[in-house]
């Protein structure tokens, strides 16, 4: 029984913290190790992303054609540059975060306070670039359309380029309204009715002879999506089931459903790291003020949550190449 | 603490770091902007050679960091190996694995997905 409960007799089998195996402290030890871990949980989710686009390599949506936002150029295709400035973001947080440490070192108190402060500040303002980049997700930027099996149809112009649904759609009066309680309809439920019907669409795309539509198929040889010929067109829209505009976990106008599920979950989870790190980092920071670290004579704690901090900056660096570049 | 009284500032070296991954990062962005042909449309290790490039300086970006911001480079060896050995091996293993799977389900499924009407 005794090797199995904590009792008064063993408390100091660890050594209470004087003993320094791996010459390590305890706190810094178990932090790398929940890092190891946390680590791993990471792989796990990236490992799965990788598998799914593995099996579908022949259709899974092409990242520059998915973020192509940036703040106040509305219109203009600039892929990549809104993630490539959350990454500056957030290597320059923990470049701030390391600096904080190398301050502590030298018991500097007023110097960790600015640092810590800048690293938060750093980490609120990658919350909130995450938070537009979903806003844009979400919101969709060009509309597609949904057939039977599933499969994602999105339209483009003469020159190949993708187009919005609102700018060939042919406005029908045969509008219907929502059902809802305040109509009479108390004994249905009904989900809000999209902004363009799929007649609108389909007659839509007859009176404009110029337009085509693409597959989610990728072309091995391009690594682009497939055009379909006009001629073929119509048969691939007598399919259609759905008009879609953004993304759910359900599906989204990118194309695979598996695609949104993946972003939403990877760098969500991500993104809750970076909001407990900045929330741990506040709690350390106020520490710092009012000198808990300088009566221990020791910054340890802050060099502790700057191991989760960078480890945090770690996993976006991944996140970034295998959702963004590859 | 020892540590304490005999820590120089190291300073120029994470601003150098910085430098580094900044370089680095600069380069991955402008690679997946312009998408060279040459090295987009090839096939290599089962990929093309520009994911190959992403892929090897997103590890020199990790090592910096993890060598550098995390300071692995100042723990001991014992350490180091039983946090990075463990990591790199089961990681590995993981992606291997999926990896080779995923691409097996595509060879037995992608010829029975229908894409024309």
């Amino acid at each position: 029984m005794e090797s199995t409960i904590a009792t008064n007799a063993n408390r100091d089998n660890w050594g209470g913290g004087k003993d320094k195996p791996l010459g390590a402290s305890y706190g810094k030890m178990m932090m790398w190790f929940f890092i190891l871990s946390d680590a791993l949980t990471f792989s796990g989710f990236l490992g799965a992303y990788g598998f799914m686009r593995f099996k579908f390599i022949d259709s899974w949506p092409i990242a520059d054609e998915v973020f192509t936002h940036f703040p106040f150029l509305h219109g203009v295709h600039a892929p990549m540059y809104y993630v490539a400035l959350m990454t500056f973001i957030l290597i320059f947080s923990s470049v701030t975060m390391v600096l904080a440490v190398d301050a502590g070192h030298q018991m500097n108190k007023a110097k960790v306070t600015f640092y810590m402060f800048l690293t938060i500040i750093g980490g609120a303002i990658f919350l909130g670039s995450q938070a537009w980049e979903w806003k844009n997700f979400i919101g969709g930027s060009y509309g597609a359309i949904q057939l039977n099996d599933g499969k994602i149809i999105q339209f483009v112009n003469a020159s190949g380029d993708q187009i919005t649904l609102e700018s060939f759609a042919k406005p029908l009066d045969s509008e219907r309204t929502q059902h809802i309680k305040s109509k009479g309809l108390w004994f249905v439920e009904e989900a809000a009715l999209p902004a363009i019907t799929l007649n609108e669409v389909i007659e839509g795309f007859k009176a404009h002879p110029e337009i085509t539509i693409r597959t989610e198929q990728v072309n091995p040889e391009l690594k682009g999506k497939t055009i379909i010929p006009r001629v073929n067109a119509m048969a691939y829209l007598n399919e259609s089931k759905a008009v879609v505009v953004g993304a759910n976990l359900q599906v989204n106008e990118y194309g695979k459903s598996l695609f949104a599920d993946f972003f939403f979950f990877i760098t969500g989870f991500h993104g809750f790291h970076v909001l407990s790190g900045v929330i741990i980092n506040i709690i350390i920071f106020f520490n710092v003020i009012i000198g808990t670290y300088e009566r221990r004579n020791s910054y340890e704690m802050v060099e502790k949550v700057g191991l989760y901090w960078h480890f945090v900056d770690l996993v976006w660096v991944f996140v970034f190449t295998f959702f963004y570049l590859v | 603490m020892a540590h304490t009284q005999e820590h120089t500032s190291h300073t120029k070296l994470i601003w150098k770091v910085f430098g580094i991954l900044s370089v680095i990062t600069l380069v991955e962005v402008i690679l997946g902007i312009i998408k060279p042909e040459s090295l987009h449309l090839t096939h290599f290790l089962g990929t093309s050679i520009l994911n190959i490039i992403f892929l090897v300086l997103t590890l020199v970006k990790a090592y910096y960091i993890t060598w550098f911001f995390m300071h692995m480079a100042d723990e001991k060896k014992n350490l180091r190996r039983a946090v990075v050995w463990t990591a790199i091996f089961l990681i590995c293993y993981l992606a291997t694995l999926l990896l080779i799977e995923g691409s097996y389900i595509h060879d037995v499924l992608g010829p029975l997905t229908k894409w024309n009407y």
